[in-house]
């Protein structure tokens, strides 16, 4: 079937089979493999995108039900090669070790800052309820989202 | 000034951030063009004869190229284990006429795309004439149903001397306490599962992508399990979504994917689902362990005796001989007079136990723990006074231990006292005491555990090792190879720290290789928290060594002698002492001959880093809810190259130890079904489990290495586990409760709690114990 839809600021129109999940539409068809598949049962977040700016978990969402929408992945979330203020965030505070959740994390964190841009430990912590890590034990990734927040406040202030 | 010691942010991070690493998944190749597409056909039944397999169907169904079974693959050799294990319990690469647990390989459907195969998985039909499974210690020890007929028994391998026990080793002893402590079976879950992507060339070569810890063993393993000589195999090892001692080797998957690809003449890829990565690889733990200490009422723990039962699995792979690491460190941190262990190690039918983030030595710090916190509440004594009063004293020269551990520098009894006081310890029980008297609902409970650990231990072959190659380039540039293999511990970093630090090239002008075994033919990996120790010294002592070999050239270029040469680090140049201006860059002494130095370091054993943990949880008694609210350790890994990473290291070690404490489980029923077999079922770890974590600095230095540096990988999974499950059981020991196995689930502590308030009906949960 034919879907259009935007990925990281380009058109797009493919003819894909209405079962093709979204995951596999950008990573097999567009070749961008930041998201990663971290399970099946759409529990781990390790392929988290935003989709009109909602956080989704791209591997529950069929590319069909993408058509119309924007999507962006980690790929898009920077400006060329400056990182995003989340992105930047996770690397000052190391909120990363294998990388194999970041992007999905990133995303995540992303979609909770632009609902609620000054949250507490607590508020960051079950934003990313849904987001798995195995590596960092979350405590630098919450760092990470804390320092994103308060570096916004500061752009804010100005 | 050096840079070491210093918070270094990761060089490697950027890419991660962006594009994403590049996984086995990931990975774009023309050697890789036209790859088929491997899925597995897995047992659904823990234990039976296989009795007929139809492919047919699977045959007819789009895209499908072709099906394999078991007797395909009979040129293949069975996969053995140790030496140590018994020869007889040997695993085909697709199971041939038994199958022993549930997600054991049967068939392979290989297909022109991914989808494909799944699809057509489903019509591969298997008859099963099923047999009795063996599940737990007493019926594997009964042996009425044997797993191998030809091995005879379903004990896979012993250790320590179970006949010379001593009789009279609680001889003298006030109390005495006997405690059956499970560590529970748990899943590994690197958020990757395990992949690979095949290609066979003209030459007869295999080129294979494998997540791995160690690209040079996993030649070795999957060398071995094709029936090659491993110079016919080159692993490559893409970004690696994190391994925890589950990816060492390659898995009998491995090899039929290496096998298809050369069957077939064309390029072959398989990625596993999350519910085949947690029944196909390996768990972890899955001991049952039998303690009993005793001591004098004055504290002094006199005698300790631990009987350990392992499950191995079906197939006895590394996990049937972690319990020689639990006996190794059986006595721990601890001075105790009399000490004796022994293990068991059985198969079941259940899923092969490997190694898992501490693998053997969070065994013997969990029951260890256990124990003395059961003898502190048998006499009456706060935990950590007894712990105070049985931890050997500070030493710096080698300790040898009664079970032939050589503990090379510690000062136990700081790492608890440091711990203590970050923690507020007596304000935190104040808060307890008040709480209990007011009969609160939440109770609070403080948790120990000091330990020591083992790192970069070496093996038969030798002292532990690890080689290193650096080169500098005329551009000013510099490549490091080295025999470690980081997947997310930020090697890329701390080895070009450790080079730049020498050579006084900029650490973005550094790049570093690893995991090909073609570039790199010798390597330990990375595992057992060696990598820093052994790899970070060979990467130093390659430095160091090379700016010698430049030394010599510089002296030839200014017609000086070498020994009136100084290496500027900062300008990266060799100048003439009392002449700077005659000066000559590293980088121009590799134009004309190739500048560049491989070497081995070699450390006289192993380390052993220690600490103590605290954590502080908070339990509803009314509904057996554990609430983890802080976590304070003191982890002394030696001399700290960069705390970012050492931090982060200790941060996860700590919650995958929490997790395992209170949350994690992988559970069978009595037919050998896995009951947790995706992340829905399965209890993983989320944010809102855990708090942010209290890390207290302690670095006592080891004379092994130049670095000074012990390991750090593990020792938040050996010091977190007990300390939060002694924290549960503390929050309502007040109210009877002696011993909660873990994970300690709101079921089990209410259970425990109710159980305690009754009548004594003989409640298996409670420990046995004697008082003179």
């Amino acid at each position: 079937m034919q879907v259009n839809l935007t990925v990281n600021g380009k058109p797009r129109a493919d003819d894909v089979e209405p079962r093709l999940l979204l995951v596999h539409y950008l990573r097999e068809h567009l070749g961008l493999r930041a998201a990663n598949i971290g399970c099946d049962t759409t529990s781990c977040g390790a392929c988290t995108v935003l989709l009109d700016g909602q956080s989704v978990k791209s591997c529950t969402v069929l590319t069909a039900q993408a058509a119309g929408q924007e999507v962006i992945t980690a790929e898009g979330l920077g400006d060329g090669d400056q990182l995003s203020a989340v992105q930047a965030a996770f690397r000052q505070e190391h909120g990363l070790q294998c990388g194999f959740c970041t992007p999905g994390m990133v995303m995540a964190a992303t979609a909770l800052l632009a609902e609620n841009p000054h949250p507490t430990e607590t508020q960051v912590r079950e934003g990313l309820e849904g987001n798995f890590c195995r590596c960092t034990g979350y405590h630098n990734i919450v760092r990470a989202v804390l320092a994103a927040s308060a570096a916004g406040k500061g752009e804010a202030d100005q | 000034m050096s840079i070491l010691g210093t918070r270094v942010l990761r060089t490697e991070d950027p890419r991660f951030l962006t594009t994403g690493g590049v996984y086995t998944e990931d990975v774009v190749d023309e050697r890789l063009a036209g790859a088929c597409h491997l899925f597995f056909v897995r047992s659904p039944v823990a234990h039976a004869r296989i009795t007929g397999i139809d492919v047919s169907a699977a045959l007819e169904a789009p895209g499908v190229v072709a099906v394999f079974t078991g007797d395909d693959l009979a040129d293949l050799p069975v996969r053995k284990g140790f030496p140590m294990v018994s020869q007889e319990m040997a695993q085909h690469p697709l199971a041939i006429g038994t199958v022993r647990y549930v997600g054991e390989a049967v068939a392979v459907v290989v297909t022109e795309d991914p989808y494909q195969g799944e699809d057509a998985t489903e019509l591969v039909s298997v008859d099963y004439e099923p047999l009795p499974a063996v599940v737990g210690f007493p019926a594997a020890l009964a042996g009425d149903v044997l797993l191998f007929e030809g091995a005879g028994t379903n004990v896979a391998a012993e250790f320590g001397n179970r006949e010379a026990q001593e009789a009279d080793l609680f001889d003298g002893c006030d109390a005495v306490v006997t405690q059956v402590v499970v560590n529970q079976r748990v899943a590994p879950a690197p958020m990757e599962s395990r992949s690979m992507a095949a290609a066979w060339g003209e030459d007869g070569r295999l080129t294979a992508w494998i997540p791995n810890q160690g690209a040079q063993g996993t030649r070795g393993s999957l060398a071995r399990q094709l029936g090659v000589s491993a110079d016919l195999v080159r692993i490559i090892t893409p970004d690696v979504g994190g391994a925890f001692g589950a990816k060492f080797g390659a898995d009998p998957e491995q090899a039929v994917v290496a096998w298809v690809a050369r069957e077939l003449g064309r390029p072959a890829r398989w990625s596993e689902t999350r519910f085949e990565n947690l029944i196909g690889m390996t768990h972890g733990r899955a001991q049952e362990n039998t303690v009993t200490i005793g001591g004098k009422r004055d504290g002094t723990v006199l005698a300790y005796r631990l009987e350990i039962l392992q499950d191995s699995g079906a197939y006895p792979r590394i996990g049937a001989v972690l319990p020689s690491l639990t006996i190794l460190m059986a006595p721990g941190p601890y001075a105790f007079p009399r000490a004796e262990a022994w293990a068991t190690a059985v198969v079941t039918n259940t899923t092969p136990v490997g190694a898992y983030r501490g693998a053997g030595r969070p065994e013997a710090t969990a029951v260890l723990e256990r124990a003395i916190d059961l003898f502190a509440a048998e006499i009456g004594m706060d935990p950590a006074e007894v712990r105070r009063k049985n931890l050997l004293p500070p030493f710096t020269e080698p300790h040898r231990t009664k079970f032939g551990a050589l503990y090379d520098s510690g000062d136990y009894v700081t790492a608890l006292d440091t711990a203590l006081a970050a923690a507020g310890y007596d304000e935190l029980r104040r808060d307890q005491a008040e709480r209990r008297s007011r009969g609160d609902v939440l109770q609070l409970g403080i948790g120990l555990a000091s330990y020591v650990e083992i790192t970069g231990g070496g093996d038969e072959s030798g002292p532990p090792n690890e080689n290193a190659t650096v080169e500098v380039h005329p551009d000013g540039t510099a490549t490091i190879l080295t025999g470690t293999s980081p997947h997310g511990q930020g090697h890329e970093t701390a080895w070009a720290m450790l080079a730049s630090d020498e050579l006084g090239i900029p650490m973005d002008k550094i790049t570093l290789k690893w995991g090909d075994t073609d570039l790199i033919p010798q390597g330990g990996g990375t595992g057992g928290s060696r990598s820093l120790q052994q790899g970070g010294a060979a990467v130093q002592q390659a430095s160091k060594e090379l700016i010698e070999v430049a030394r010599e050239r510089a002296a030839a270029e200014l017609e000086a002698s070498p020994a009136d040469l100084v290496f500027d680090v900062g300008r990266s140049a060799f100048a003439v002492a009392g002449d700077p201006e005659a000066a000559v860059p590293l980088a121009s002494l590799a134009v004309e001959e190739r500048l560049l130095v491989r070497t081995v370091f070699s450390a006289p054993g192993a380390t052993y880093p220690f600490g103590t943990h605290v954590a502080v949880a908070e339990v509803d008694t009314e509904t057996g809810k554990a609430f983890l609210r802080r976590v304070v350790t003191v982890d002394d890994a030696g001399v700290v190259l960069n705390p970012l990473l050492a931090e982060g290291q200790r941060h996860g070690g700590i919650a995958q130890g929490a997790a395992q404490a209170f949350l994690e489980e992988m559970v069978y029923d009595t037919d050998g079904n896995p009951l947790t077999a995706s992340f829905a079922d399965y209890p993983f770890l989320s944010a809102t489990e855990v708090p942010s974590f209290e890390l207290a600095d302690m670095a006592t230095p080891t004379t092994y290495n130049p670095l000074g540096a012990k390991g750090i990988g593990e020792a938040g999974t050996i010091g977190a586990t007990p300390a939060v499950q002694n924290a549960v059981i503390d929050a309502v020991a007040h109210l009877g409760v002696r011993h909660i196995d873990m994970p300690t689930s709101p079921q089990r502590v209410w259970t425990a709690v109710q159980a305690a308030a009754a009548p004594d009906d003989g409640d298996p949960g409670s420990s046995r114990s004697e008082s003179a």
